[in-house]
């Protein structure tokens, strides 16, 4: 009785857009990564070493506070070796942080950078990061970790405090670490 | 009484197969529409029991009855079970039921995968609830299923993404089948713009379905392959982010809400003329705004987090974006009265839940204008101020237009006219109670009481107490609902027409609706102009 024949084009156009649209929400993904480079949206810096120019403003300066912070799941002690510099725009400075792990095993760690306020996130250059690699750990080494930045002379005026964050993680699933 | 109507069943007279396969097997749009109501009914008590565990754990502060997992097993599965469950098959259900009856098409265009869609409603809600007996117990995170916290629901985890997939595919496949239906199955003389609201409200929330449930559930598969593949969509050691789920799952989310809403003006819009007795004030206008809502839904959805440190350009673009939308709500609200404005009302129980629900919806789309202001929602953000919010949208708002739907066409589907007093005292018990449960949350919110919380702070005691006494109001009210159902067949016999002021196809055919209706298509001008 009823004509299948005749629902099949418009059944087809909307199974199109179903599956078109399952796509979008992966395309979400890298559309969100580019997103947020272009933006700093999310606080988000350079992820692989940059190379710069320094052109020294001295006229300026501009306080980094280095703030850690340890993932629930990782057993690991991290610190900044110094709670805040103040540094001048066009200058590239060095920072050290210090990582133990707590555990009995050999783990790897990921330090996860995240700037605060996201508007000067693009302004703030890391030329040498110990985030850009995972990092190993024996069962119980200490190791201090060197981060190389440099701030740009463009980094907007009302801008005089950057807060440099880092989150310790432990590689290893989440669901392996909920077990411990 | 037309004739149409009674020529359209008279090749075609038999009944369904008897016993259990009829309701199985059942590609009838009537029968699968009476399947969808009944799950429906069985999900908001299912989730209002949860409700009632939420509300006498908060009756007093401490903790006395359940575990602080518990409790947020309780939380998360009350939301996931009244949206997936109970809110969106209601709807479902009177669309099967009542969409062919209006627009003079025999069944939905797609009957077997009409039988599929609601069939895997009870396999996915067995699935979901089947996690209450696991080790570790239900998911706690909330609906909103946010990473990382989502991430350490340990046993349940793969069963509620499963679910979420079920119930996706079964919202999929029945808006392809009421779009398919709508377009290519309306009588002849029926051009889109002469639809009846409730159709048109139904189309649009179609499309939206469409448009976002395959975005939930590719949200939902990122994180089941964080959970068990290895990948880091969300996972921030990884390189992922877990914000952006909130970005994918709003987007999915804000557009939720409307599909939530949406089919709740359509039943408003049919129910006010018949008991004003006039026609509805700007059809036309209603149907741009219901298009122009729909779409504004989908560049909103930020609007649910402000607080997760966006750029100002964003916060701005996102809050007006949002306040933009109370202007076609606005318009919707304006005809509703204006269709009232001097007609000749009576306040049968259908016509009471419609005047609460416009009246008590506005209030709730005016917390939600509150909320829509950046800088006061990180006061707001995550308090009971939301939970008030979103519980009068939803309940005065979605589930009264459900029950006023109900009652209204009640006497179509069983051929008598139910007890218009136990009507009323349910509507007057839900209406009050609704008010003593969800208004004094406002408070609370704006005190700062943070939500999803099993105790509190002394300084919230006593308006915690009105709300659960509300809350326990509230839910004994709806067994009155139940009996009305249970006794409707007792009633005097329904004319065809059953309301003296109501217009439409679906007044043509006889009450209770014959088995196979309009066999024949209808001309639906002729059938209108016979109730002028
Ligand atoms: C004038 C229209 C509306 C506006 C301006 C509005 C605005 C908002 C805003 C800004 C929030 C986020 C609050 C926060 O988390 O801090 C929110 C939450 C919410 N709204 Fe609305 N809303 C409107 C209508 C609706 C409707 C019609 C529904 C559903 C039928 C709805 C359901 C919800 C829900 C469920 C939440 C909470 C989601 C959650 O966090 O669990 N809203 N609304
Ligand atoms: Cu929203």
């Amino acid at each position: 009785m009823l004509k299948v024949s005749k629902h099949r084009s418009l059944v087809g156009q909307l199974l199109l857009m179903t599956v078109a649209m399952f796509g979008f929400g992966f395309l979400l993904v890298p559309l969100y990564d580019v997103f947020c480079e272009v933006t700093g949206f999310g606080g988000r810096t350079n992820a692989v070493a940059a190379a710069v120019d320094e052109a020294p403003d001295l006229t300026r300066e501009i306080r980094i506070e280095f703030l850690t912070t340890v993932n629930s799941y990782a057993q690991f002690e991290f610190v900044a070796d110094v709670d805040s510099m103040t540094v001048h725009p066009g200058r590239m400075y060095a920072a050290t942080f210090t990582a133990k792990n707590l555990a009995a095993g050999h783990k790897i760690a990921q330090a996860v950078p995240s700037i605060a306020p996201g508007s000067a996130a693009e302004y703030f250059t890391k030329i040498e990061c110990f985030c850009f690699t995972s990092q190993e750990f024996m069962a119980n080494e200490e190791r201090t970790m060197p981060l190389q930045f440099i701030v740009s002379p463009e980094l907007p005026d009302y801008v005089d405090t950057i807060t440099l964050q880092y989150t310790f993680f432990d590689t290893a699933p989440v669901a392996a670490n909920v077990e411990n | 009484m037309n004739t149409a109507a009674h020529d359209s069943h008279d090749h075609d007279d038999h009944g369904p197969v008897k016993g259990i396969r009829r309701w199985l097997f059942s590609t009838n749009h009537k029968d699968i529409g009476t399947m969808y109501l009944i799950f429906s009914l069985t999900m908001f008590f299912i989730g209002g029991l949860m409700a009632m565990v939420i509300r006498s754990e908060l009756a007093i502060p401490g903790l006395q009855f359940v575990h602080p997992e518990f409790f947020n097993q309780m939380t998360t599965m009350h939301a996931l079970i009244m949206v997936f469950g109970a809110v969106m098959p209601a709807f479902v259900g009177l669309a099967n039921w009542m969409i062919p009856l209006m627009i003079g098409a025999p069944d939905m265009a797609l009957p077997r995968m009409n039988n599929w869609s609601f069939w895997i409603l009870p396999v996915a809600f067995s699935i979901l609830l089947s996690t209450l007996l696991m080790p570790g117990g239900s998911p706690a995170g909330g609906w909103t299923m946010y990473p990382p916290l989502v991430l350490q629901t340990g046993n349940a985890f793969p069963f509620l993404i499963f679910s979420v997939h079920l119930m996706g595919l079964s919202s999929i496949m029945g808006a392809i089948n009421i779009i398919v239906t709508v377009i290519n199955m309306r009588a002849p003389d029926m051009s889109l713009l002469k639809m009846p609201m409730f159709v048109w409200t139904w189309l649009i929330t179609a499309y939206l379905l469409i448009a976002v449930m395959p975005v939930l559930a590719g949200a939902v598969t990122m994180l089941l392959t964080d959970q068990f593949f290895g990948t880091s969509f969300f996972l921030a050691a990884g390189g992922g982010d877990p914000v952006m789920f909130q970005h994918i799952f709003w987007f999915f989310g804000h557009p939720e809400v409307y599909i939530m809403i949406l089919p709740a003006f359509g039943v408003v819009s049919e129910i006010i003329p018949t008991f004003a007795r006039k026609k509805l004030f700007g059809h036309d206008s209603m149907v741009y705004a219901a298009s122009c809502i729909a779409f504004l839904s989908f560049i909103v959805w930020a609007h649910h987090m402000f607080t997760v440190g966006m750029p100002l350009t964003g916060q701005l673009f996102f809050m007006f974006a949002t306040m933009l939308i109370a202007v076609p709500t606005g318009v919707k609200i304006f005809n509703w009265v204006a269709t009232m404005w001097r007609g000749s009302m009576t306040f049968e129980t259908p016509m009471l839940f419609s005047l609460a629900f416009v009246f008590l919806f506005t209030i709730g789309g005016f917390s939600g204008l509150m909320l829509a202001v950046a800088p006061a929602d990180v006061q707001y953000h995550d308090t009971y101020f939301v939970v008030a919010h979103f519980h009068y949208v939803l309940v005065p708002g979605s589930v009264f237009a459900i029950m006023a739907g109900a009652y209204y066409w009640l006497p179509k589907w069983t051929g008598h006219m139910y007890n218009e007093t136990l009507g009323k005292v349910h509507f007057w018990a839900s209406a009050i109670f609704v008010n003593v449960t969800f208004f004094p949350m406002h408070f609370l919110g704006l005190a700062g009481m943070p939500r999803r919380i099993p105790d509190y702070s002394t300084q919230f005691a006593d308006f915690n107490t009105i709300a659960s006494i509300g809350a326990i109001g509230f839910g004994l009210s709806q067994l009155l609902f139940v009996w009305v159902l249970l006794t409707s067949r007792k009633g005097a016999k329904a004319t065809d027409r059953v309301w003296e002021g109501s217009h439409g196809l679906e007044w043509t055919v006889p009450s209770p609706a014959p088995y196979h209706t309009f066999a024949t298509p209808p001309k639906a001008r002729i059938a209108n102009e016979a109730f002028e």
